[in-house]
């Protein structure tokens, strides 16, 4: 075999999600987990509530997993970490990256207060929600991270979410932690690369990571990385770091911004929308994005 | 073709030996998820650029390198094609499993 | 060093004694006084710990949790309505088998809004999984907190130290208060079963299917049923170095008392005075005085209360539909043995209702003129 070129390896080999888990194929948490655990490393606990992340770990007495987990109840992913990481520093492993991995329900929804009150504590945790628009464990009942005109098994086709998306960054940036930021599984160095920055600042840091779902999503597996691409790429979940709620960066520039039609038509959870729907989603993608390019412009 | 080491499931046999507290004692590398694909990405290396894309993409950790090139793990690998998918040249390709 | 001490701050320094490694609690009426002492502890470096002032009991308890799997000795302090939102991470705490340990100070649940004591805030958590040891007096809250360290440790089980809204809680005695040296001495520091460790990579609490769950409650319960044991054993190595004796009960007059009164918390204070009382009138009466309900003392309630003719319990709480919970639990202590002495159940001083000797002894004249209850329940001081 040829050794003459070597294969682009853009991040560190290092695995620490293991083979044999529990996700579903082209599951776009597993690849959000793979990512950041390759820029924190060894040094990490994950605190993990109810979530798909909790099953795809692996049952009892097993986990795919080579860093500690410590699997909380649902509406407590902030607070454990904060524990933890209290714990810890008393007993003197003060170098560990504390973690809180949580879905969209466990952070947008039930884990809330928790979140609210670590971020305003400053406490020395990296909180990161993989958001795949839904109640995916439980089977696809609709969370508040579940965008408008979606069906979900609690948002029947005939009556599909009708509330806007809750914007999840815009609340964690009245916190004025030290850093947040979005994220997605289509744009793994620009995450990586956060993620190390992250790891190197003290107090509350902030994930949100753009994680499809095949299975929630109605859509195929071999898309996932594509749909969250698109999802950057036509400004409906925009990469993007802040720093103490403040200062907003864009990471990843847009040169031609592409309407939401493609995005929908991938998936089945949107099949049942009708052009005037789609339009009246494009029409709050472009306000959501104007408002991003606002503060990016630092006004 | 995996190179992962291999791991029994654990099965306890009496509550002496369940630990007290439920924490993990071994990993789920027993679990071969390889039996859930229906179809299987097959990589024609002649054309493979060696970009590392569907290493980069691969969900499960079943693209592996080896003398710089990708090769799957079949053991593992759910069959999801992202890597075919995302392959910028296709020189992946999802063919029908073989059972 | 002797000290002059409301019973919120006898947890406190039980706390700081104990040399708690992480704090994490939310204020409530009537438990500020415990918190806010240790916070000053914490500030002023008295106590080496981190405090974590959370945003509600739910977080409390899961930061204690979290602490606890770090490897860290846990304290926090609640009451009512705070225990019962911690409720999900009692649970939690038990089956993950953290030892840590709770001083809860009995207040009604509301509504309508009551601040003044009764059980059924901490009675309503027996199934969790928790020991529980109801105190009587400030020396009582500060012994048993430390005690509660040294068992829980032992036998990775939460302990809840539990005393009565006001009339302990805000209430000022004279303590004793150990040298933190001769403390260190009994109680030595925490050793984790296990930690998160990236030394050791292990995954907690992970899917438990039905091949396993039982195992690991069978193994709760096992270990619940040491504590009995290990209660006596640990008030004796406690009794050596500072004098004082806890065990799972306290049995005053009870040997040759024909009438066996069974009480808890403050409660029990007064029906010792009551007892005393009663005697000089010639009456045959005893206090068992209940500090450890779970586990549920078997061994030691039977033995104390068979020879009596009847056995009176006044209960401070209520089980509705069914019975107050002490007499429920000596009820089925003592079922099926033969010549068991009928069990009056009393059900008294909910809300903060004043329980007065006067009251005890309208407990032992209605146990007198009946050979069985007349009633399911008996209740004191309800206005009909």
């Amino acid at each position: 075999m040829s050794q003459e070129k070597k294969m682009k390896l853009t991040l560190p080999v290092e695995e620490y999600v293991g083979s044999g888990n529990l996700a579903c194929q082209g599951c776009g948490a597993n690849l959000a987990l793979r990512y950041i655990l390759k820029a924190l490393g060894p040094k990490t606990v994950l605190c993990i509530p109810a979530c798909c992340w909790a099953v795809i770990d692996g049952p009892f007495p097993h986990s795919c997993m080579s860093v500690s987990i410590y699997h909380c109840a649902f509406e407590t992913a902030a607070s454990t970490a904060t524990g933890v990481k209290a714990g810890l520093d008393m007993l003197g492993d003060t170098d560990m990256n504390v973690v809180s991995w949580a879905g969209d329900g466990g952070t947008l929804d039930i884990g809330i207060q928790a979140l609210s009150g670590a971020a305003e504590r400053n406490d020395d945790i990296i909180y990161v929600c993989y958001d795949n628009e839904a109640y995916m464990n439980t089977g696809i009942q609709r969370s508040s991270a579940t965008p408008k005109g979606a069906w979900t098994t609690t948002t029947p086709v005939k009556f599909p979410k009708v509330e806007s998306k809750k914007d999840i960054d815009a609340i964690m940036a009245a916190h004025r932690i030290p850093y947040q930021a979005t994220a997605s599984i289509a744009y793994p160095e620009d995450l990586y690369k956060k993620m190390l920055k992250a790891k190197n600042i003290k107090g509350t840091r902030f994930f949100h990571i753009f994680a499809p779902c095949p299975t929630g999503w109605k859509s195929r597996p071999e898309d996932a990385v594509k749909l969250a691409r698109m999802a950057v790429q036509n400004c409906l979940f925009p990469l993007y770091e802040i720093e103490h709620g403040e200062n907003l960066a864009l990471n990843i520039k847009i040169q031609n911004k592409k309407p939401i039609d493609d995005y929908l038509k991938l998936q089945g959870r949107f099949r049942h929308l009708k052009p005037a729907d789609i339009q009246s989603m494009q029409e709050e993608v472009d306000r959501n994005w104007n408002r991003i390019l606002k503060k990016a412009q630092g006004c | 073709m995996s190179k992962k080491k291999d791991a029994a499931k654990i099965i306890f046999e009496s509550e002496k030996d369940v630990p007290i507290m439920p924490m993990s004692l071994g990993s789920m590398l027993f679990n071969k998820t390889g039996s859930w694909r229906n179809i299987r990405p097959e990589i024609r290396t002649a054309d493979c650029i060696r970009c590392g894309i569907c290493w980069k993409f691969c969900p499960d950790m079943s693209i592996l390198v080896e003398e710089e090139l990708p090769v799957v793990d079949y053991d593992f690998c759910k069959g999801c094609g992202i890597c075919a998918e995302e392959c910028p040249v296709k020189c992946i390709e999802m063919a029908e499993e073989r059972k | 060093m002797r000290k002059v001490i409301m019973g919120n701050h006898a947890l406190s320094y039980g706390a700081m004694l104990g040399r708690a490694q992480v704090i994490a609690a939310y204020p409530i009426t009537p438990q500020t006084q415990v918190v806010e002492l240790l916070s000053e502890m914490c500030a002023d470096g008295t106590l080496a710990a981190k405090f974590i002032k959370v945003e509600s009991e739910h977080s409390a308890m899961a930061a204690c949790i979290g602490a606890s799997v770090a490897g860290a000795r846990t304290f926090t302090a609640t009451s009512a309505q705070g225990l019962a939102l911690m409720h999900e991470m009692l649970h939690w705490a038990s089956g993950g088998r953290h030892p840590v340990v709770l001083g809860n100070i009995n207040r009604a649940m509301a509504p309508g809004w009551s601040i003044w004591s009764d059980q059924n805030d901490s009675l309503s958590e027996r199934d969790t999984g928790w020991m529980q040891f109801y105190c009587s007096s400030n020396q009582e809250v500060l012994d048993t907190t430390i005690q509660a360290f040294k068992v829980a440790e032992a036998l990775f089980i939460p302990a809840m130290v539990i005393l009565d809204a006001f009339s302990l809680s805000h209430t000022y005695e004279v303590v004793d208060v150990p040298d933190l040296d001769k403390v260190d001495a009994f109680l030595p520091p925490f050793k984790p079963y296990a930690r998160v460790d990236y030394r050791t990579p292990r995954a907690f609490n992970g899917l438990t299917g039905p091949e396993n769950y039982m195992e690991l409650r069978y193994k709760l319960q096992k270990d619940m049923e040491r504590v009995p044991e290990m209660v006596e054993a640990t008030g004796r190595e406690y009794e050596k170095l500072f004098g004082r004796h806890l065990g799972a009960v306290d049995a005053y007059r009870c040997e040759d008392a024909e009438t066996i009164l069974v009480t808890s918390g403050t409660a029990g204070y007064t029906a010792h005075v009551a007892v005393d009382e009663m005697r000089k009138d010639g009456l045959k009466v005893g206090n068992f005085r209940m500090r450890m309900f779970r586990p549920f003392p078997f061994d030691i309630v039977r033995r104390v209360l068979l020879p009596a003719k009847k056995v009176a319990v006044v209960d401070r709480n209520i089980s509705y539909g069914h019975h107050g919970m002490f007499a429920q639990e000596v009820k089925s202590a003592l079922y099926g043995i033969p010549g068991a002495p009928p069990v009056f159940g009393f059900i008294a001083g909910l809300g903060g209702r004043d329980i007065t000797p006067a009251s005890f002894r309208e407990v032992v004249d209605t146990a007198a003129a009946q050979d069985r209850p007349a009633e399911e329940i008996l209740w004191i001081g309800v206005k009909r």
